[in-house]
C-alpha cells in the first residue's frame, strides 16, 4: 500500500476521560501499526495523565482503556516520548507512568522500557524530524 | 502539493470544519491536489444529510457534498468513530440493525486505515481540530 516508510508521531495532549480523543486517538495507533511505519507516541501537557498507572474509573461510569497501552509493545510501537516537563507541573514523576515495556527481537527478546522521558526541548527535535503528526 | 485533511470537531459547535473547507477549496483553487478528506471524532457529524441549519446560516454538510461533487473528493467518515454517533449508511444499518440512515451520498463510510494511507500517500496531512 505504501511505497515508503513514513515516521508517523501520536501527539497526546489530553486527559484520558474528560473527552474521548485520548481513546480514538488510541483506535488509530492500534490500527495503524498494520502499515509498518516508523511510529511514535507523544504524551505532553494533560496527556502525560493518559499512561499514569493505578487509572480506576468505575466512579465515572467509563471503560477504563489503559491497560490497552500494554499491548502497544506487541504491535512494535515501542516509542513513547514523554514530555518532562509536563510531568513536573503536574507533579508527577516517571514513577507514576505505567511500566511499559517491549520484547527486542534483535536482542534476544529482552524486554525494553517504551517510555523515553525528554526535555520539552528534545521533544521539540523529535517532533521537528516527523514526517507526519497526528494531534489528538 | 498532494493534501489529505483530517477534521476533529463537528459542525457548528466548532470552526475546525468550516477552516478545513476553506483550506480545501482555497488549495484546490491553486491547483493543488486533495488526497482524501478525512473525518474522526465528532467530525464525522459533518456528514449528515439530515443537518437543517437557520436559512441565513450557511450549510456545512452540503457545502462539503457540493465540494466533493465539484472536484470528486473522497470524503471518508471513520466507521468506529460514526457508529458511537448514530452517522449510518446502507451498509451499517443492515449490520447494526438501525431502522435508518442519514449519511449524505457524497460521503463514505471506512476504517481508520483510510487516515493513515492518507498520511502516507500526501505530501502533507493538515489537521483542523481543537
Amino acid at each position: 500500500m505504501s511505497e515508503s516508510i513514513k515516521k508517523l508521531m501520536y501527539l497526546n495532549r489530553r486527559a484520558p476521560y474528560g473527552t474521548i480523543y485520548a481513546w480514538e486517538s488510541l483506535e488509530v495507533v492500534l490500527i495503524g501499526a498494520a502499515f509498518e511505519q516508523d511510529v511514535s507516541l507523544a504524551f505532553v501537557d494533560d496527556g502525560v495523565y493518559q499512561i499514569v498507572k493505578g487509572q480506576d474509573t468505575a466512579e465515572v461510569g467509563m471503560k477504563n482503556f489503559s491497560p490497552t497501552y500494554f499491548a502497544l509493545g506487541g504491535y512494535e510501537v515501542t516509542k513513547l516520548y514523554v514530555e518532562k516537563e509536563s510531568l513536573e507541573e503536574r507533579g508527577l514523576t516517571i514513577d507514576d507512568l505505567m511500566p511499559l515495556t517491549w520484547e527486542d527481537e534483535d536482542d534476544d527478546w529482552a524486554e525494553k522500557d517504551s517510555i523515553r522521558l525528554v526535555s520539552r526541548e528534545e521533544l521539540a527535535e523529535v517532533m521537528a524530524g516527523q514526517d507526519v503528526v497526528f494531534s489528538f | 502539493m498532494k493534501f489529505s485533511i483530517q477534521i476533529n470537531e463537528g459542525p457548528y459547535q466548532h470552526q475546525a470544519s468550516d477552516s478545513a473547507y476553506m483550506f480545501a477549496k482555497a488549495a484546490l483553487e491553486k491547483g493543488h491536489e486533495i488526497f482524501r478528506v478525512f473525518f474522526y471524532h465528532d467530525g464525522v457529524g459533518n456528514s449528515t444529510r439530515l443537518t437543517t441549519p437557520p436559512q441565513d446560516d450557511r450549510n456545512i454538510v452540503n457545502r462539503w457534498a457540493e465540494l466533493g461533487e465539484q472536484h470528486n473528493l473522497d470524503m471518508v467518515v471513520c466507521v468506529a468513530a460514526a457508529q458511537r454517533r448514530g452517522i449510518v449508511d446502507d451498509g451499517e444499518a443492515e449490520r447494526n440493525g438501525k431502522d435508518a440512515t442519514n449519511i449524505d451520498p457524497r460521503f463514505r463510510i471506512s476504517g481508520l486505515g483510510q487516515l493513515i494511507e492518507a498520511a502516507v500517500q500526501s505530501d502533507r496531512l493538515v489537521v483542523f481540530g481543537d
